[in-house]
């Protein structure tokens, strides 16, 4: 019989769900490990730079507390990747917090690795000024100062660091930041399978069952690889992947369906071929990887200040009518009453965004049709400034201008947008900005990410 | 009139991480896929000008195994700025939807 190593990720992001008794099923699977991806940069900027996680703690706990029993009933590795969302040290800590409670509530005993991933910023400005930092296409500029500035810089850790804990003898290993794949790639390659085979199996299996025909909720994958090929199989027995569903799943959320760039080389999946075993498992095989320097990949988030916002409708025909010329006039309000109140020295230190339901609203500028207005319309207005108090304050001021802002064929006083929460406006918190699209080249894949262990 | 909708099982925009968006236009079956892709209609060009980008930005595949066209450029205003209206990206291809695909040896 051909070697083989098979694997399951139970679901496509740790707290979104998964249904229990398909997981329980899929442990008699001779599963040498079980991974599940926690990251995203999808929620923004603010998951990083302002330590908030990505999911709520009771539907990360759901998820976990799930794993952890099943992953210690089989004696298998659990791997936890990018834990909390952004995986920066706060949200890593808030993971861990959450494993050691599950473990006190169901009496586990188990040895953890936590793999940090949030470099000392010295360490990252010496990589800056060896030149050892390299901007991806496109980037943002960066100098010094926005490496010494960012709340928050995490370096996203490859295969390796998952290893080397399995080496130090860790049953759960949490991650921080991580890239998606290898959380899913380390043990496969790390036993010797074809690395091709295992990277492109790793960046299907990082959004657990997504690869299938219909998604109608989210569910896990199990994958087997041999030396020859993988297959993939759909947890839930309603599942179904065929050739087409997991080709397709190379495009989600990449730049290039072909190649991937990952810590110490490229995905190539030009000369991958798609087959079906039968109606719900699929084979794959002519994947490659080529191998490259290693580059670690790093994000940051900076405070770029406070908003706060204001959200109402106008449903008055006369305004809609000429609505540009009259937000225009409006916008050239607000900025004079801002200056009456903070005095000429304001400007450029706030900014008002308008986003406007019902004619601009979702494509802003790139919008082809700003003309096709229709009953009403949604305005939005965020105030951003360099406190919340005067972010607040200008907000408030702003509702009062567009409520009461003059419209040539109306004589009087006038309110001219619908307010539907009371009060009609609030505080957002600190706005934040992402700063860093950038790799970092390594001498030694394990530079970034120190390892500690804990036994609970 | 053909309009993409009729032919496309999914028009999808999604960040690409959050400093580039990225469009996938899937088809059921190759013959599909080949037709829009021989009709010219998505383009470096067209879609330069749909993205309000540099025609020289637009990465364009077509990924025969997936029948599928995707286009990755990048985003004009980053993920989660207070300028951006679209966190996910997931809203960007809108007009795309009626756009028309002249039918095959016309």
């Amino acid at each position: 019989m051909t070697r083989q190593i098979r694997y399951l990720s139970p679901t496509g992001i740790l707290g979104v769900g998964f249904s229990e008794s398909h997981f329980r099923a899929a442990l008699s699977r001779d599963l040498a490990f079980i991974g599940c991806d926690a990251g995203s940069t999808d929620g923004g900027p603010a998951n990083l730079g302002g330590n908030k996680p990505f999911f709520s703690r009771a539907a990360i706990k759901r998820d976990l507390r799930i794993l952890v029993i099943g992953a210690r009933e089989i004696k298998v590795p659990l791997l936890i990747g990018s834990c909390g969302g952004s995986g920066g040290n706060w949200n890593l800590n808030w993971v861990r917090e959450i494993v050691q409670e599950i473990a006190r509530e169901e009496n586990l005993h188990f040895r953890t690795a936590i793999i940090e991933a949030e470099p000392p910023r010295e360490v990252l400005l010496q990589k800056f000024r060896e030149g050892k930092m390299r901007a991806l296409d496109p980037a943002p500029a960066i100098d010094a100062s926005v490496l010494r500035d960012a709340d928050h810089i995490v370096a996203m850790m490859g295969a390796e660091a998952y290893v080397a804990a399995l080496e130090g003898g860790a049953d759960v290993v949490l991650a921080g930041r991580s890239t998606d794949a290898a959380i899913f790639a380390a043990i496969p390659v790390a036993r010797g399978f074809p690395p091709g085979l295992c990277w492109h199996a790793a960046k299907i299996m990082e959004c657990g069952g997504a690869a299938v025909v219909k998604m109608d909720k989210p569910e896990g994958m199990i994958c087997t690889i041999t030396d020859e090929h993988f297959t993939l199989e759909p947890v839930s027995p309603t599942q179904q992947c065929s050739p087409l569903s997991v080709a397709a799943h190379a495009l989600y959320e990449t730049a290039d369906p072909y190649r991937m760039l990952e810590p110490g080389g490229e995905m190539d999946l030009t000369d991958a071929r798609y087959e079906a075993i039968n109606d719900r498992e699929v084979r794959v095989q002519g994947s490659k990887f080529r191998p490259m320097p290693y580059t670690v990949k790093l994000e940051g988030a900076t405070r770029i200040g406070y908003r706060a916002m204001v959200l109402g409708g106008v449903r008055d025909p006369v305004i809609l009518e000429q609505f540009e010329s009259w937000l225009g006039g409006l916008k050239a309000h607000i900025a004079e009453n801002v200056e009456a109140v903070y005095g000429p020295s304001i400007r450029g230190q706030y900014e008002i965004h308008y986003k406007i339901y019902g004619q601009s609203g979702v494509l802003g500028d790139r919008e082809p049709y700003p003309e096709r207005i229709g009953n009403e319309i949604g305005l939005l207005m965020v105030t951003l400034a360099q406190t919340q108090e005067v972010a607040y304050a200008i907000a408030g001021q702003a509702a009062h201008m567009v409520l009461h802002h003059s419209v040539p064929q109306w004589e009087g006083l006038l309110s001219n947008l619908a307010f539907p929460i009371a009060p009609h406006f609030w505080n957002l918190g600190e706005a934040y900005k992402f700063v860093l699209n950038h790799v970092v080249e390594l001498e030694n894949p394990l530079e970034l990410h120190p390892i500690r262990y804990e036994e609970i | 009139m053909t309009r993409l909708r009729d032919l496309a099982k999914l028009i999808r925009t999604k960040n690409a991480g959050p400093f580039q968006l990225t469009l996938d236009i899937m088809f059921t079956d190759s013959r599909t896929y080949e037709h829009v892709v021989a009709s010219q209609v998505i383009t470096k060009a067209s879609m330069a000008r749909f993205f309000k980008v540099d025609e020289a930005v637009v990465k364009l595949f077509n990924y025969a195994p997936g029948n599928a066209i995707k286009v990755t450029v990048p985003r004009l205003v980053t993920s989660g700025d207070p300028a951006d209206t679209d966190l996910f990206g997931g809203q960007q291809f809108g007009p795309l939807v009626d756009i028309e695909i002249p039918p095959l040896n016309a």
